[in-house]
C-alpha cells in the first residue's frame, strides 16, 4: 500500500468514527474564519493548540478513567498541587529534572489514593475523587499558606514559553503525550484489558483480567496526566497558584465526551479525545476573538457541548 | 377430563409464544376453576415461567387467547393485570430493602391526600393485613433487616394485598423453612374458602400433593395433562414431566469414557460454603463429562464458582492432579487451566458491546502479545478466525459486534474464548440456556469432541434429558448436598428427579 492510500484510509476511518464531531470542528472554524479575519492564520492555530494543551493532556487520563465507566473529579486539584510540588522543589534548591520527576511522583501518588479508595474499598469513584478533590486543593495551600508561589526556574518556565522548531515545546509535549496514550490504548494488551473490563467489569473478572489493578493503574495515569498539565500551567504562569486548574476537570470530562467516549464505559478513543479538546480551545480562542463576554461564552460552550453530544449520539443509534 | 366446562374461572387456549426462533411455548392450555389449587409441574424450562410471565401482563402471546372470569383477558402489563384480579407472587425478590415492611406491601397504592402520603394509615392498613394473614413480621422493620424467608413472606402478603380473583405462586417455598411454609399454607387454605383461584408453581412433589387440587403438566413448551390430585401418584407425575425420547438429540460418544482407575484432574473433598452448599465430595477424570443436576437453589453454580476462585470455601480440599490446590481468584483458576462458561452468558461471559475477535482473544491476550504487550492483531485475528471456523460460529465478520449475534452462536464465542486457553478442565454452566435447537446440538458436539481430547467436563445443567444425554456420570445435588453420584445403570431421569427433589423412593 502507498503512502498516499494508506493515508486516505486512515482519513476514511477518522471521517467514519469522528465524522460528526470533526464536521463540528470544521463547521466551528468556519464560522469564526467569517467572523473573523485573524482567525484563520497558523500563529492563531499554534496559539489555540498551546491554549487547550493543559486541558487536552488532563482529557487524556480522563479518558482513560471514564472508558473503565469510572470518573477523576480530582485531577483540577491535582493539577494545582503539582505546581505547587514544583515551587517547593526549588525553593528548596533541587535541580530541573528531579523535581519535574517528583512532581509527576505526586501525581502519580495521588490518583494511586483514588485508585485505591475506589477499586480496594468499594467506594464510588464519583464519591472518592469530590472528597479528593476537596482535599487535594486545600493541600495546595499547606506550604505557603494560600499564596501563590513564584517559579523562577528557567528550564521550568521555558517548557511553557519557548518553542523547539518552531513549534512551542507545549505543543510537542501535547502530541508525545498523545501518542503514548494513544498507542497504550489501542496497540497493547493493556489497552485492551481497559476496553474489556469497561464494556463488561463481570466477563473481564470472569476472564482472568485483574480488575482491581487495572482501575488503580488507570487513576495513576489520570493522576500522572493532571500533573503533566499542571507542570505545563505553571510554567506558563511562572508561579503555582492555590486555584489553578479550578473546574478543569469538567473541560476534561466534555473533551472526552465530546471525542465519543462512553460514561458507560467501553467505548472511547485518545483521538476523539484530542478532537473534542480541541473543539473547547476554538470555541473559547474564537469568541475571545470576537470580545464574546465571558458569561456569554459558559452559555454558548454549554450549548454546543449538548448539540455535539447529541448529533454524535444519534448518528451511532442510526448505524445500529 | 377431570375439569368440567363450567365453572372455570381462568381459561387459556391453544397460546404460543415464540421468542425469536425459539418457541418458548406451543399449544399451551389451562382451565383453572375458583377455590382450587391448580399447580403447573414441568422441569425448568419446560414453560411454566414463560406462561406466568403472559399471565401477568409481562410477556404477550404469539398466538393463543385467555379468558378471566368469561371475559378475554389480554394484559400488557402487570398494572393491567392486578386492575382485572389477577396477581402473581415472583420467586425472585421484588422489594424496596431500604424501605419498611408497609411500604413495601401498599407500594404504589399507599393512602395519600394531596400526594402527601398518610403514614398512620398506610401502617395501619398494611399490619391489618399482615394481622390477618398471620405473618411473623413488624410492617414497621426495613426489609433489609429481614430473613430472605421473612422476605418472601412480606412479598406474597403485597401479592396478596390486592383482592384477587387469581393469586399465582411462583415457587413461594423455596427460601421457607417448614415453619414458614406452614403459615403460607395456612393462607393457602384461608384464600382457597374465599374462592380465590389458586395457581401453584413448585418442584417439591410432596408439597404439591399435600396442596394441590388440580395437576397440569407441562413439557418442553406444551401441555402434557391435567389430572386430580386423588387420580396420580407422584411417580406418574414425575414420568408425565421428564418422558421423552433422546436418542436422536444428544451426539453418541465415539471414544469410550475414561476408566475409573485413571487419576481424576480435579478431586473436590467435604466443600463445604456455609448455607449455599455443604460436604461436596466428587472427582472427575481426564475426558469424563460429569453432570450435575439439581433444581434452582440447589447449590450447583456456587459450587462451581467457588471451584473457579469466584467465592472461598469455608471447608474441605480441592486437588487438581492429584496435588492439594487452593484457589483464590479467577486468575489462579485460568493459571491451572480451568475454564468456565458461566450461567449469565451476557453477563459474565460476553463483553456485548465488543467484538467477535476481541471476546474469542479475551481470556488467552497472553498468547497474543509481545514481551512489551503490544498486541500481535495478525495472530490474534488468525486465531479468532480458526475458533470461528472451527466452532461454525455465524458472523458476518469478525469485527461484527458480539451483542448483535443470535444466542447460540454468542454461547460459542464464549466457548471459543475457552478453548484458546486449551483447558485441562471446563466448567460448562448451561451451557445451552436460551439457545435453539440446531446450535443446541452443534454444542453437544463441540462438548463430546472436547471430551474425547481429554478435557475434564463439569456439566451442569437444570435441563435432565441434556444431563443424562451427556454425562458419563451424574452428580445430583438437593439444597446444598449431593445426594447422589449416579453411575450409567442408575442414571434414568425417575431415580435423578427423585434425588433432586429431596424424594427418595
Amino acid at each position: 500500500m502507498s503512502d498516499k492510500s494508506a493515508a486516505s484510509a486512515a482519513f476514511k476511518q477518522v471521517m467514519k468514527q469522528y465524522g460528526g464531531i470533526f464536521l463540528s470542528l470544521i463547521v466551528l472554524c468556519v464560522i469564526f474564519s467569517v467572523t473573523n479575519g485573524r482567525f484563520m492564520s497558523v500563529a492563531n492555530f499554534l496559539n489555540i493548540l498551546q491554549q487547550v494543551s493543559v486541558i487536552a493532556i488532563a482529557a487524556f487520563g480522563m479518558t482513560w478513567v471514564i472508558l473503565l465507566g469510572e470518573i477523576d473529579l480530582s485531577i483540577g486539584s491535582i493539577i494545582a498541587v503539582a505546581g505547587m510540588v514544583g515551587a517547593q522543589c526549588f525553593a528548596f534548591g533541587m535541580s530541573f529534572v528531579p523535581a519535574l520527576i517528583l512532581t509527576i511522583a505526586a501525581g502519580a501518588v495521588l490518583g494511586l489514593a483514588n485508585g485505591v479508595l475506589t477499586a480496594k474499598f468499594l467506594l464510588p469513584s464519583f464519591i472518592v475523587t469530590v472528597a479528593t478533590m476537596g482535599i487535594y486543593r486545600g493541600m495546595v495551600s499547606l506550604p505557603t499558606n494560600g499564596a501563590p508561589a513564584m517559579i523562577m526556574e528557567p528550564s521550568w518556565t521555558a517548557i511553557g514559553t519557548q518553542s523547539f522548531i518552531g513549534i512551542p515545546i507545549v505543543i510537542w509535549v501535547v502530541a508525545v503525550l498523545f501518542l503514548f496514550n494513544h498507542i497504550l490504548l489501542s496497540k497493547t494488551k493493556f489497552g485492551r484489558r481497559a476496553y474489556l473490563t469497561g464494556g463488561n467489569r463481570e466477563a473481564a473478572l470472569y476472564s482472568g483480567i485483574k480488575v482491581d489493578r487495572l482501575k488503580i493503574i488507570i487513576f495513576m495515569i489520570s493522576g500522572v496526566m493532571a500533573a503533566i498539565s499542571g507542570v505545563l500551567l505553571s510554567s506558563r504562569l511562572f508561579s503555582a497558584q492555590t486555584n489553578a486548574g479550578m473546574s478543569y476537570e469538567l473541560d476534561a470530562i466534555a473533551a472526552a465526551v465530546l471525542g465519543g467516549t462512553s460514561l458507560a464505559g467501553g467505548v472511547g478513543t485518545m483521538i476523539g479525545t484530542l478532537i473534542g479538546a480541541l473543539i473547547i480551545g476554538v470555541l473559547n480562542n474564537g469568541m475571545n476573538m470576537l470580545s464574546v463576554p465571558y458569561f456569554y461564552q459558559l452559555i454558548v460552550k454549554g450549548l454546543v457541548i449538548l448539540v455535539a453530544v447529541y448529533l454524535d449520539v444519534r448518528s451511532k443509534r442510526a448505524k445500529q | 377430563m377431570a375439569i368440567s366446562g363450567d365453572n372455570v374461572i381462568l381459561e387459556i387456549s391453544d397460546m404460543s409464544k415464540e421468542f425469536g426462533a425459539v418457541k418458548a411455548l406451543k399449544s399451551m392450555q389451562l382451565k383453572v376453576r375458583p377455590g382450587r389449587v391448580h399447580t403447573i409441574l414441568g422441569e425448568n424450562g419446560a414453560g411454566k415461567s414463560t406462561l406466568m410471565k403472559i399471565l401477568a401482563g409481562v410477556y404477550q402471546p404469539t398466538t393463543g387467547s385467555i379468558l378471566l372470569d368469561g371475559q378475554p383477558y389480554a394484559p400488557t402489563n402487570p398494572q393491567d393485570a392486578a386492575r382485572a384480579g389477577l396477581t402473581i407472587v415472583f420467586q425472585e425478590l421484588s422489594l424496596c430493602n431500604n424501605m419498611t415492611v408497609a411500604e413495601n406491601i401498599l407500594a404504589t397504592r399507599e393512602p395519600s391526600r394531596g400526594g402527601f402520603i398518610n403514614d398512620k394509615l398506610l401502617v395501619r392498613k398494611a399490619a391489618e393485613l399482615v394481622k390477618e394473614l398471620g405473618l411473623p413480621v413488624s410492617v414497621t422493620d426495613q426489609v433489609g433487616d429481614l430473613s430472605i424467608a421473612q422476605r418472601q413472606l412480606v412479598e406474597i402478603a403485597k401479592g396478596l394485598s390486592i383482592d384477587a380473583k387469581v393469586v399465582i405462586l411462583d415457587e413461594p417455598t423455596s427460601s421457607l423453612s417448614d415453619s414458614e411454609a406452614e403459615i403460607l399454607f395456612q393462607i393457602i387454605g384461608r384464600l382457597k374458602e374465599k374462592g380465590v383461584a389458586i395457581i401453584y408453581i413448585s418442584h417439591r412433589m410432596e408439597e404439591i400433593m399435600r396442596l394441590s387440587d388440580d395437576i397440569t403438566v407441562v413439557r418442553d413448551g406444551s401441555y402434557i395433562t391435567t389430572r386430580d390430585k386423588t387420580e396420580v401418584t407422584i411417580a406418574e407425575l414425575i414420568a408425565l414431566m421428564v418422558g421423552r425420547d433422546m436418542n436422536e438429540i444428544y451426539p453418541p460418544r465415539d471414544v469410550a469414557a475414561p476408566a475409573s482407575t485413571e487419576r481424576p484432574v480435579l478431586s473436590v473433598n467435604g466443600l463445604s460454603r456455609g448455607e449455599e452448599f455443604e460436604n461436596v465430595s466428587f472427582d472427575v477424570r481426564p475426558g469424563e463429562i460429569l453432570g450435575f443436576f439439581g433444581l434452582i437453589g440447589s447449590g450447583r453454580s456456587e459450587v462451581m464458582n467457588t471451584l473457579f476462585g469466584m467465592a472461598h470455601a469455608f471447608a474441605g480440599t480441592v486437588a487438581i492432579d492429584g496435588a492439594q490446590v487452593k484457589i483464590t481468584s479467577p486468575v489462579e483458576a485460568i493459571e491451572r487451566r480451568i475454564g468456565f462458561v458461566t450461567e449469565n452468558r451476557k453477563e459474565e461471559g460476553l463483553v456485548l458491546s465488543h467484538s467477535v475477535e476481541s471476546n474469542i482473544s479475551m481470556v488467552a491476550l497472553d498468547g497474543f502479545s509481545s514481551l512489551f504487550g503490544f498486541l500481535k492483531r495478525k495472530r490474534e485475528r488468525e486465531a479468532a478466525k480458526a475458533e470461528v471456523a472451527r466452532l461454525s460460529i455465524k458472523t458476518a465478520s469478525l469485527d461484527t459486534i458480539a451483542g448483535s449475534l443470535s444466542g447460540g452462536n454468542q454461547q460459542k464465542i464464549v466457548l471459543a474464548k475457552w478453548l484458546l486457553t486449551k483447558p485441562k478442565m471446563l466448567i460448562l454452566d448451561e451451557p445451552t440456556r436460551g439457545v435453539d435447537v440446531g446450535a443446541k446440538f452443534e454444542i453437544y458436539k463441540i462438548i463430546r469432541q472436547l471430551a474425547a481430547e481429554g478435557t475434564a467436563i463439569l456439566l451442569v445443567s437444570s435441563e435432565l434429558p441434556e444431563v443424562i444425554g451427556m454425562s458419563d456420570r451424574v452428580v445430583v445435588m438437593s439444597e446444598g448436598k449431593v445426594t447422589a453420584i449416579a453411575d450409567p445403570d442408575q442414571m434414568t431421569p425417575e431415580k435423578i428427579m427423585h434425588f433432586a427433589t429431596g424424594f427418595a423412593s
